[in-house]
C-alpha cells in the first residue's frame, strides 16, 4: 500500500507543478494509523505534510466535489472504484461538471473497518499491516493476527466494482478474483417470512438515532435542501414523532435514492449504530434488475435509466403486489 | 466494601427491579446502549463505551411535554405525566458520571428543568470504574479519574466479581434492599486493578492533551482562528457526535398533530444543523465551518467561562470513534491548543 500512495503522491505533486490542478481532494492522516479524514490539499508543502492513502480510506470523496469543484480551476481527486460509480451518477444529474475534475483511478484491496478490529478485543493499537488476507495488529499488548475478510468494510465484502472513470489511474496490485454474492443476503431477508422481516427491521431501525449521517454522506442525497431540514415543508422532523417514524424515514429515503443508488455503502459505513442500511438499497437494486433487466448506476455519465423512462414493456405496478417481480 | 459473583449479577438486577426500574447496558440487534432491563436481555457491564452516552435517562431524546386538544371552543391543555417511578442508572463510567455534573449545571440551574429534575432525583446512580481504557479515551486531561467514579454507589469488576461501595443515602438505601446478595470483602482486588488501570491510563495518547489554551481570555482569538476552516472542510453536517456526546444538552420543541389533539415535545437538536436555531430573520450561522466551530467553542470556551472553569468535554471519546470522518475535538484541542499538543 505504501508503494500506491507514494506513487500517488508523486502523481498529483507533478500535476499541481504543472499547473493543470489547483487543488487535490485527497485522505489526511489522522492522530491513530486508522483515523484518516477527507481533505481537500492546495499545496505540495501541504501534501507532504499530512497527505496518507492506507487500508482505512473507505471514505467515498465524489461528493464532496460537488461543492469543491465549483471554485476556480480544476480540481484533482483520488476516486476507488466503488466511488467512481458516485461520481458518475453525480455527473449524470449535473451536480458535478466533469470537465472541472481529473479523476485518479486508484487501486483498492479492500478497506478495513476499525470497529470489527476492535471487537476482535484488540486495544491501544499502535499499526495495522495486511499482507494477503492476514491483517497484523500491533498494539500495546503484542501482535494479533486477524484475518483480512473478517474486518472488512461491509461495502467492501461483496464488491465486485471496476474503475468507470480515470483520467489516468495508479493500479499496482492488481485484485484477486473473488466469488462473492451482493444480493445473498437480500435474498435471506426475502425468504423470510412477513412477520419475520417486519421484525428485523424493527430492531434493527429501532436503534437510529436520526443524526443523518447516512443522508449527509449519500451521494445521491444531494438536495441543497433536505424536506426534513426544512422548517417550510412541514414534515421537517429531527426526532422520531411516534416510534415508528424511524422505519419511515430509512424507507422514504431509499425510495427517494432508488435506481440512483450505486451500491457505495457509506450509509452502512456511517452509521454509529450499525444499522445495515444498504440492505433496504439492495433490495431495490435487485427488483429493478428483475423488473428491467440489469442496470448498475453510477457505470455511465450518461443515458437513459429504468425509473426515468418509459417503455411500453414496462412492468405494472400490479407485478410487484402480486410478488411476481421477486 | 461488599461485592457479589458475576454470575449472581442476574439475580441482583431482578431484585432492583421488583420496586424500582433499571437502566444498564444491553446489547440490542448488535449495539450496546442503556436499555431498560428485563428478564432475557443480554447485560453488558464489560462494554468500555454505550454508542449512546446515559444522559437519555435524565434527557430523552425526544419526550412529550403537553397536550393540547379543542373542542367548539374550548382549548384545554394537558401536562404530560412526570415519571414517577424510581429508577437506578446502572454501570456508568467515570466519564458519563462527570456529564451529568455537566448537564445538571445546566438543567438544574434557574429555571429549573423540571422534566429533568424529576427524573434526576428520582434516579439512582450506580458507577462502574473502567479497567481497560481504550486509545479514544481522554477523561484524564480533564482531571477524570476513571478507576474511581463517583455516584450514588461505585462498583468494579474484577475477574469474576463485582465489588460495591455505597457513597451516598440513596446508595445506602438501594445497597439495604439488595443486601441479601452482597457479602463482606476488602478491597485488595480492587485496589491492585486501580493500580494497574491507571498504568495504561498515563500512557494513552490523549491522556496528557494540554487544554490550557482554551481560556475566555482567548476567545476571539480563538474565535477567529484560520484553522476552522480547514478542520471543518470534511465535517458532513450530520449530529452524531452531538447526539453520542453524553454532554451536548441543545433541544428544539415542536408541535405534532394527532388524531388526539397536538402534541408539543423536545427533542435533540444539533449544532451541526443547518436549522439550529433558526429565528424569523434566517440563521445567525449560516457556514458549516461556522455551525462547527460552534460546537467546540461551546464544549471548551464558552460553557467553562459560565460555569468556573469546567469543560463540557468530559473526554469519553465517543465523537472520536464515531464521526464518519474521523474529525473530532482531539483534532481540534491539537491544531488550536498550542505547540504542548504537537
Amino acid at each position: 500500500m505504501k508503494d500506491v500512495a507514494l506513487k500517488m503522491l508523486e502523481r498529483v505533486k507533478a500535476l499541481f507543478e504543472s499547473g493543470e490542478v489547483a487543488r487535490v481532494v485527497a485522505w489526511k492522516k489522522g492522530d491513530f494509523c486508522y483515523d484518516p479524514s477527507p481533505a481537500v490539499f492546495e499545496s505540495v508543502e501541504e501534501l507532504e505534510k499530512d497527505f496518507v492513502y492506507d487500508w482505512f480510506c473507505g471514505a467515498n470523496l465524489s461528493k464532496y466535489l460537488i461543492e469543491v469543484a465549483k471554485k476556480e480551476g480544476k480540481t484533482a481527486v483520488f476516486l476507488k472504484p466503488c466511488d467512481t460509480y458516485s461520481f458518475n451518477q453525480l455527473v449524470k444529474e449535473h451536480r458535478i461538471k466533469r470537465e472541472n475534475v481529473y479523476v485518479i483511478a486508484v487501486e483498492c484491496l479492500g478497506k478495513l473497518n476499525i470497529e470489527k478490529i476492535k471487537e476482535k478485543g484488540v486495544s491501544l493499537i499502535e499499526s495495522v499491516e495486511v499482507v494477503d488476507k492476514e491483517v497484523k495488529v500491533t498494539s500495546a499488548y503484542g501482535v494479533e493476527t486477524l484475518a483480512k475478510p473478517d474486518v472488512l468494510l461491509t461495502k467492501c465484502e461483496t464488491c465486485e466494482k471496476t474503475h468507470q472513470v480515470k483520467d489516468e489511474e495508479i493500479i499496482i496490485h492488481e485484485r484477486p478474483e473473488r466469488d462473492v454474492d451482493r444480493f445473498a443476503e437480500v435474498v435471506a431477508l426475502e425468504n423470510m417470512t412477513e412477520d419475520e422481516r417486519f421484525a428485523f427491521w424493527r430492531e434493527q431501525l429501532s436503534k437510529c438515532i436520526r443524526c443523518n449521517a447516512c443522508r449527509n454522506v449519500c451521494p445521491a442525497c444531494s438536495c441543497v435542501k433536505c424536506v426534513f431540514d426544512n422548517p417550510a415543508s412541514g414534515i421537517a422532523a429531527k426526532a422520531n414523532d411516534s416510534e415508528f417514524e424511524e422505519n419511515m424515514f430509512h424507507l422514504i429515503r431509499a425510495f427517494h435514492v432508488a435506481g440512483r443508488c450505486t451500491d457505495c455503502g457509506e450509509c452502512s459505513r456511517v452509521c454509529p449504530q450499525n444499522i445495515p442500511l444498504h440492505l433496504l438499497n439492495r433490495k431495490f437494486i435487485k427488483d429493478i434488475d428483475g423488473l428491467y433487466g440489469e442496470y448498475q448506476a453510477g457505470e455511465t455519465a450518461e443515458g437513459k435509466t429504468p425509473l426515468t423512462s418509459y417503455t411500453e414493456g414496462d412492468r405494472e405496478p400490479n407485478d410487484v403486489f402480486n410478488g411476481e417481480a421477486k | 466494601m461488599l461485592k457479589i459473583a458475576k454470575e449472581r449479577l442476574n439475580e441482583l438486577y431482578a431484585k432492583i427491579n421488583e420496586s424500582m426500574g433499571l437502566y444498564i447496558p444491553i446489547k440490542k440487534a448488535g449495539e450496546v446502549n442503556y436499555h431498560i432491563w428485563g428478564e432475557g436481555k443480554e447485560v453488558s457491564l464489560e462494554t468500555l463505551k454505550t454508542v449512546k452516552s446515559p444522559k437519555n435517562m435524565f434527557f430523552p431524546q425526544s419526550e412529550n411535554m403537553m397536550k393540547f386538544k379543542t373542542e367548539g371552543k374550548n382549548l384545554s391543555v394537558e401536562s404530560m405525566n412526570f415519571e414517577k417511578r424510581p429508577y437506578v442508572l446502572f454501570g456508568v463510567k467515570a466519564c458519563d458520571y462527570k456529564a451529568i455534573e455537566v448537564l445538571d449545571k445546566v438543567f438544574l440551574a434557574e429555571p429549573v428543568d423540571t422534566f429533568y429534575q424529576s427524573r434526576r432525583e428520582s434516579t439512582t446512580i450506580v458507577t462502574l470504574a473502567c479497567s481497560k481504557p481504550e486509545e479514544s479515551c481522554f477523561c484524564k486531561a480533564f482531571g477524570i479519574d476513571a478507576t474511581s467514579p463517583c455516584g450514588d454507589v461505585t462498583t468494579w469488576l474484577v475477574g469474576e466479581e463485582l465489588f460495591w461501595q455505597a457513597n451516598t443515602e440513596k446508595g445506602e438505601a438501594l445497597t439495604a434492599l439488595v443486601k441479601g446478595l452482597l457479602v463482606d470483602s476488602n478491597a485488595e482486588a480492587v485496589e491492585t486493578q486501580k493500580a494497574a488501570t491507571k498504568v495504561i491510563i498515563d500512557k494513552l495518547p490523549f491522556s496528557n492533551l494540554d487544554l490550557s489554551r482554551f481560556t475566555p481570555e482567548n476567545l476571539n482569538e480563538l474565535f477567529d482562528a484560520k484553522e476552522w476552516a480547514e478542520m471543518s472542510e470534511a465535517c458532513l453536517g450530520c449530529g452524531t457526535c452531538t447526539f453520542v456526546c453524553p454532554t451536548c444538552q441543545c433541544f428544539d420543541i415542536r408541535d405534532f398533530k394527532t388524531n388526539e389533539g397536538v402534541i408539543r415535545y423536545r427533542c435533540w437538536d444539533s449544532c451541526m444543523y443547518s436549522d439550529f436555531t433558526l429565528m424569523a430573520h434566517g440563521n445567525s450561522r449560516t457556514t458549516q465551518m461556522q455551525r462547527f466551530r460552534q460546537r467546540f467553542m461551546h464544549k471548551l470556551v464558552y460553557y467553562p467561562s459560565q460555569n468556573d472553569g469546567l469543560y463540557s468535554c468530559v473526554g469519553c471519546g465517543r465523537c472520536v470513534n464515531k464521526c464518519p470522518q474521523s474529525l473530532n475535538i482531539v483534532k481540534v484541542i491539537k491544531t488550536l491548543g498550542g505547540k504542548e499538543n504537537d
